[in-house]
C-alpha cells in the first residue's frame, strides 16, 4: 500500500478535531458534542424521523403512518426486536407513497384519503402521522388534517413533527416526546391515588422490559405504564397516576421525563439495568425514592442473590476475557457509561468510547471512567473508528449494524448492542448473555487462523 | 383483480427509494463513493440496509442539510461534503445522488458540481463526478438502479475505436452472480465491460491490516470511455424506461448494437444468453455449457414431479421476479403470485407465453404491497415464497417457507454470494425450491398419514362387524 492511501486513511477532517478527545494528552479540552453533523463526514447518525419512529413504533396497537414517499416507511418495516404481549399492529408500516404529482399539488387530500382507508381496514384507536423531509417542505398542514381525522372517527390521530431535515436524531426523540403528551394532553387520568412507577426508555427488545418489570415485583414495585416497549394506547392513558417515573434510555427520554415532570409534578429517575453495578444501583434507587421499608429489605435481599448466583456464572467468563480490550460506539451517551463499567467488572478495557448523540455531562463521566489513554469521541465516521480501533489494538468493537462489517474486516470481534439483536443484555439473565457473547466472539477460533495465516497461503 | 388493497395508503412496502438503486449502481464502479445530497438519515438508512444484507463497510456521505440549507439552499453543504469525501477517501468517482428534500428545493447540482471542479482547481482526469437525480417519490430502487448507470455511461463514455469486446449491463444481481458471469465469459473466451461490476466491491477478501475503505474492483473509467466502440451491448433488464436504459444511450449515440434480455436465470434465460455471446462473438457455446445444459435439464426431470406441487408467491425487484417467474414457469411451480412494488407494467405482457395457459389462476400485481400480496398468497393458497426478507412477515404469519433471494436479504448470510444465474445457478436454486417443497411434504408425511387414514381399533371392529 503506498503511503498516500495510509494518509489518505487516516486523516481526520479539520472541523471534527473538536468532537475528539484523548484524554491523557487534552485533560483541558472540552468535547464538542451535540452539534450538527459536518457534511461529508460520513455520520453514523440518523435522522428525526429515525429518532421518532424507533421511540414510538413499539406501541403496539398504534398504526404507523408515515407522510411521505415510500422510502422512509420501508426501510422501517418490522425490523427491530421489541415484543409484545397483546396486539402486533407496530409491526406493520403504513405509507403515503407520495409520488411526483402530490408533491407538485400537495399531499393533504392523500393523507386524508389514506386514514379513511386505515379507519376502515383496522379501525385503530391511536394513529401517529410521522411527517417526512418533503412533507416539511411542501408544507401539508398535519395538524389540521389530524385534528379533523380526530374529530371525524373520535379517535387520537397525534401528527410527529419530524421532517428529517430539522435536526438531529435527537430532535426526533423530542418529538415522540410530544406525541405522548398530546395523548396526555386529552385522556390522561390524574385523578385517584398516586401508586407505582411509570418505566421509560425500555424497547422491550428480546423480551428486556418483561424481566425487568419480573425484578421490580419480586421487590414489590408496580409498574402502570412502560414507554414505549409493550405499550399500548389504554396504558398510556395510566401514565399520570404514577409516583414517579423512571427514565433507562436517557438520551430518547429525558426530554419527556422533564415535560412529565413540569406537567403533571411526576419527578424523574435514571436509571440503567445494564451490568451488576447498575442493577444495583438502580433497584436500590427505586426501593429509596419509594421509601418502603419492605420494599427496600425485599430489595437488599434480592439483589444480594441475584449478585451471588450472577457472580458464580460469569466467573468462568472473566477468566476467559480478563486483559481484552475494547471500542465502544453507540447510540447514546448513557448507555456508553453503562458499557464502560459493565466491561470493566469482566476485566476488560475500553481503549475508544464514543455515541452518536451524548452530552457534555454525558461525556464529563466517560472520561472520568476512562483510562488516561482512552480515544472519546462524538458522532463518530468510519474512517474515525477504523484509526482508533487500529492504533489501540482493539479486540473487540460493540455497535450498531453499520459497524459491524467494518470490526470484521479488520479481523477484531463485534458486540450486537442494537435494537435488531435477539437475545436479551438488561438485567441478570442480560449480563450474562452479555459476557457470552463476547465470548463468543472474542474467543472464536476463526482468529486463531487469522493470526496464523490470515494473509495467504504461500 | 387489484394491484393494491388500498388505494391511498401502502401497508408493509414491497420496495425501496431511487436513491437506494444508484447507491448500490455506483458500488460497482472502481474506486467510488457516493455523497447523498440531502438530510442525514437518507444516508444512513441506506447504508445500513446495505451492510446488514453484502456484510460489507457500506460508506455512504451526506451533505447533511438542515433547516438553513433548506430554505437557503445546500451548495455550500454539497461542496463541503465533497471536499471531505475526497479528503478522507481519495474517490476517483463520486456518485452525486439527489434525495426528496434536493429536488423538491430545487438544487441546480450540475451547475454546484462544475463550480466545484473549478474552485477546487481539480482536473477530470483525477475525478469523475457524476451527479443523479433520484427523488424518492420519483419511482423505486429498480428505476434509481438504471437511472444511475445510465448516467455514469452519459457522462463518461466518449468516442472510441471499434473493438472486439462486449458491454455488459448487469443490472441488480448479486457479486456471486458477476462472479459467474465473468467465468461464463472467460470459457467463451470473450472479453466484456461488465458495468456495474460489484463482485469485488460487495464481497471482498479478508485483507487484515490491508483493509481499505474503498476495496479494489469495479468497473474503471477507462473501461467505461470505450464503450462506445463495443461489438454490442448486453442488458440485463428488459422492463426500464428508455431514457433510464444505459444500452440504448449507447445505440442511439454510438450506433451500438443493443440486446435487452432478462437476468439469466431459469433454462431460457440461459439459453438465450449463451445464444447471444455465440452469435455477437462468433464463437461456439463452449462444451462446458452444452453439458451444463445437459445436466440442468436431467435435473428439471428429475425434480419435475415435486416441483408440479409447487404453488409460489414471487416478489421483488421486478426484472429477478420476472426470471425467478420464468423458471418456476419451465418447472411445473406455478407462480399464482408474482409481483412487485414498482410500477412499470410490463411483466405480465413479457410472461405472456408461460402465463396464458393459467387463465385467472396467476395474477400479476404491480406496484403492490406486502399486505396485498399477504393476501393473495391466502386466497391462491400458495406453499413457498420466493423474494427478499422483508416476505419474512408473511412467513412468520401464515407459515408458509420463504426461499431467500434478491435485496436486501436481513436475516441469513451470504447474500452477496449467492449464484443463480446461467445453467449451473439455476440448476442450484431450483434444487433449493424442490428441496424446500420435498421437506414440506415428507416432515409432515408420517403425522399427516396417521391423522387421516388410522382409526382405533374398535371403530375397525365395529366396521368388521
Amino acid at each position: 500500500m503506498d503511503k498516500k492511501i495510509i494518509d489518505g486513511n487516516l486523516a481526520l477532517i479539520e472541523e471534527r478535531k473538536d468532537f475528539i478527545v484523548c484524554n491523557k494528552e487534552e485533560k483541558g479540552k472540552k468535547i464538542k458534542c451535540d452539534s450538527q453533523s459536518v457534511a461529508g463526514a460520513v455520520s453514523q447518525r440518523a435522522c428525526v424521523y429515525c429518532g421518532a419512529r424507533v421511540v414510538l413504533n413499539p406501541i403496539t396497537d398504534a398504526v404507523h403512518l408515515v407522510h411521505g414517499p415510500i422510502g422512509c416507511a420501508a426501510y422501517t418495516f418490522d425490523i427491530r426486536g421489541s415484543l409484545s404481549s397483546g396486539s402486533e399492529e407496530y409491526r406493520n408500516s403504513y405509507s403515503t407513497d407520495l409520488r411526483e404529482k402530490d408533491i407538485i399539488f400537495g399531499g393533504e387530500k392523500k393523507l386524508t384519503a389514506a386514514i379513511d382507508e386505515i379507519m376502515e381496514l383496522k379501525n385503530p384507536k391511536l394513529i401517529f402521522v410521522y411527517s417526512t423531509c418533503v412533507v416539511g417542505v411542501i408544507g401539508d398542514d398535519l395538524q389540521a388534517i389530524c385534528k379533523a381525522a380526530e374529530k371525524k372517527y373520535g379517535i387520537r390521530v397525534i401528527p410527529v413533527e419530524s421532517s428529517g431535515f430539522v435536526g438531529s436524531k435527537s430532535a426526533g426523540y423530542k418529538a415522540a416526546g410530544d406525541a405522548i403528551l398530546k395523548i396526555l394532553e386529552l385522556d390522561g387520568n390524574s385523578e385517584g391515588e398516586k401508586k407505582g412507577i411509570n418505566f421509560l426508555g425500555d424497547f422491550n427488545l428480546a423480551g428486556e422490559l418483561w424481566i425487568i418489570k419480573g425484578y421490580l415485583k419480586e421487590i414489590g414495585i408496580d409498574v402502570v405504564a412502560h414507554f414505549s416497549g409493550d405499550s399500548n394506547y389504554e396504558q398510556i392513558k395510566e401514565a399520570p397516576t404514577a409516583l414517579f417515573n423512571v427514565v433507562q434510555c436517557a438520551g430518547s427520554m429525558t426530554s419527556l421525563a422533564k415535560k412529565f415532570e413540569d406537567k403533571y409534578g411526576t419527578p424523574y429517575t435514571k436509571v440503567s439495568f445494564f451490568g451488576l453495578e447498575d442493577i444495583r444501583i438502580s433497584l436500590r434507587s427505586l426501593a429509596y425514592t419509594l421509601g418502603d421499608f419492605n420494599v427496600i429489605k425485599k430489595t437488599e435481599e434480592f439483589v444480594k442473590k441475584m449478585e451471588k448466583e450472577t457472580t458464580e456464572r460469569l466467573e468462568p467468563y472473566r477468566k476467559k476475557l480478563a486483559g481484552k480490550k475494547v471500542a465502544i460506539y453507540v447510540g447514546g451517551g448513557f448507555k456508553a457509561i453503562s458499557l464502560i463499567k459493565q466491561f470493566r467488572d469482566l476485566g476488560i478495557t475500553p481503549v475508544m468510547v464514543g455515541s452518536q448523540t451524548g452530552r457534555p455531562e454525558e461525556y464529563e463521566i466517560i472520561r472520568k471512567l476512562s483510562d488516561e489513554n482512552t480515544v472519546v469521541l462524538d458522532d463518530a465516521n468510519p474512517s474515525e473508528l477504523e484509526r482508533f480501533m487500529r492504533e489501540k489494538g482493539a479486540d473487540m468493537l460493540v455497535g450498531g449494524v453499520k459497524e459491524r462489517p467494518l470490526a470484521y474486516k479488520l479481523g477484531i470481534g463485534f458486540i450486537d448492542h442494537n435494537h435488531a439483536r435477539k437475545h436479551p443484555l438488561a438485567g441478570y439473565e442480560g449480563a450474562i448473555n452479555f459476557a457470552k457473547e463476547i465470548d463468543l466472539t472474542v474467543n472464536s477460533p476463526v482468529w486463531d487462523i487469522i493470526k496464523k495465516n490470515g494473509m495467504g497461503i504461500e | 383483480m387489484k394491484d393494491k388493497n388500498c388505494v391511498d395508503v401502502n401497508v408493509n412496502p414491497c420496495k425501496m427509494c431511487m436513491p437506494m438503486g444508484a447507491c448500490l449502481a455506483f458500488k460497482g464502479m472502481e474506486k467510488s463513493i457516493v455523497v447523498m445530497h440531502g438530510s442525514q438519515g437518507c444516508s444512513t438508512y441506506v447504508r445500513r440496509h446495505m451492510a446488514q444484507h453484502y456484510n460489507e463497510p457500506i460508506d455512504i456521505a451526506s451533505s447533511s442539510l438542515n433547516e438553513k440549507a433548506t430554505v437557503y439552499g445546500g451548495e455550500a453543504n454539497l461542496k463541503k461534503g465533497l471536499k471531505n469525501v475526497l479528503k478522507m477517501y481519495n474517490p476517483k468517482t463520486i456518485g452525486v445522488v439527489t434525495t426528496c428534500l434536493a429536488e423538491t428545493i430545487g438544487e441546480d447540482i450540475n451547475r454546484i458540481l462544475k463550480d466545484f471542479m473549478v474552485e477546487e482547481k481539480i482536473s477530470s482526469e483525477d475525478l469523475t463526478l457524476v451527479s443523479v437525480p433520484t427523488p424518492g417519490y420519483g419511482g423505486t430502487q429498480f428505476e434509481g438502479y438504471y437511472l444511475a448507470v445510465r448516467k455514469m455511461v452519459e457522462k463518461i463514455v466518449e468516442p472510441s475505436e471499434p473493438n472486439k469486446k462486449i458491454n455488459i449491463i448487469s443490472g441488480l444481481m448479486s457479486p456471486g452472480d458477476i462472479r459467474e458471469l465473468k467465468l461464463i465469459l472467460e470459457r467463451f473466451g470473450i472479453e466484456a465491460v461488465i458495468l456495474p461490476d460489484v463482485s469485488e466491491t460487495l464481497d471482498s477478501p479478508y485483507r487484515g491490516l490491508e483493509f481499505e475503505k474503498l476495496p479494489e474492483g469495479g468497473t474503471t473509467c477507462s473501461e467505461i470511455k470505450t464503450m462506445s466502440g463495443s461489438l454490442a451491448t448486453i442488458e440485463f433488464g428488459v422492463h426500464s424506461r428508455e431514457d433510464h436504459s444505459p444500452g440504448e444511450y449507447l445505440k442511439k449515440e454510438f450506433g451500438v448494437p443493443l440486446y435487452r434480455i432478462p437476468i439469466p436465470i431459469g433454462l431460457e434465460n440461459s439459453d438465450t444468453l449463451m445464444k447471444l455471446l455465440s452469435k455477437i462473438s462468433g464463437k461456439k457455446i463452449p462444451e462446458y455449457y452444452v453439458k451444463a445444459r445437459g445436466r440442468m435439464l436431467d435435473a428439471m426431470i428429475d425434480s419435475h414431479k415435486y416441483n408440479g406441487e409447487g404453488v409460489a408467491a414471487v416478489f421483488g425487484e421486478p426484472e429477478l421476479v420476472t426470471s425467478i417467474s420464468s423458471l418456476c414457469l419451465e418447472n411445473g411451480i406455478t407462480p399464482r403470485v408474482i409481483s412487485t412494488g414498482s410500477n412499470i407494467k410490463k411483466i405480465r405482457a413479457f410472461l405472456a407465453e408461460g402465463l396464458d395457459k393459467y387463465g385467472d389462476e396467476i395474477v400479476v400485481l404491480e406496484d403492490t404491497d406486502f399486505e396485498t400480496i399477504r393476501s393473495y398468497v391466502k386466497e391462491k393458497e400458495v406453499n413457498i415464497l420466493i423474494g427478499h426478507s422483508d416476505g419474512k412477515y408473511i412467513e412468520e404469519k401464515e407459515g408458509i417457507p420463504l426461499i431467500r433471494v434478491g435485496f436486501p436479504v436481513h436475516d441469513r448470510i451470504g447474500a452477496q454470494r449467492q449464484v443463480t444465474i446461467g445453467y449451473d445457478g439455476s440448476m442450484n436454486f431450483l434444487d433449493i425450491l424442490t428441496n424446500t417443497l420435498m421437506a414440506q411434504k415428507y416432515q409432515s408425511y408420517r403425522d399427516r398419514m396417521y391423522k387421516k387414514y388410522y382409526k382405533e381399533d374398535e371403530d375397525v371392529k365395529e366396521v368388521t362387524a
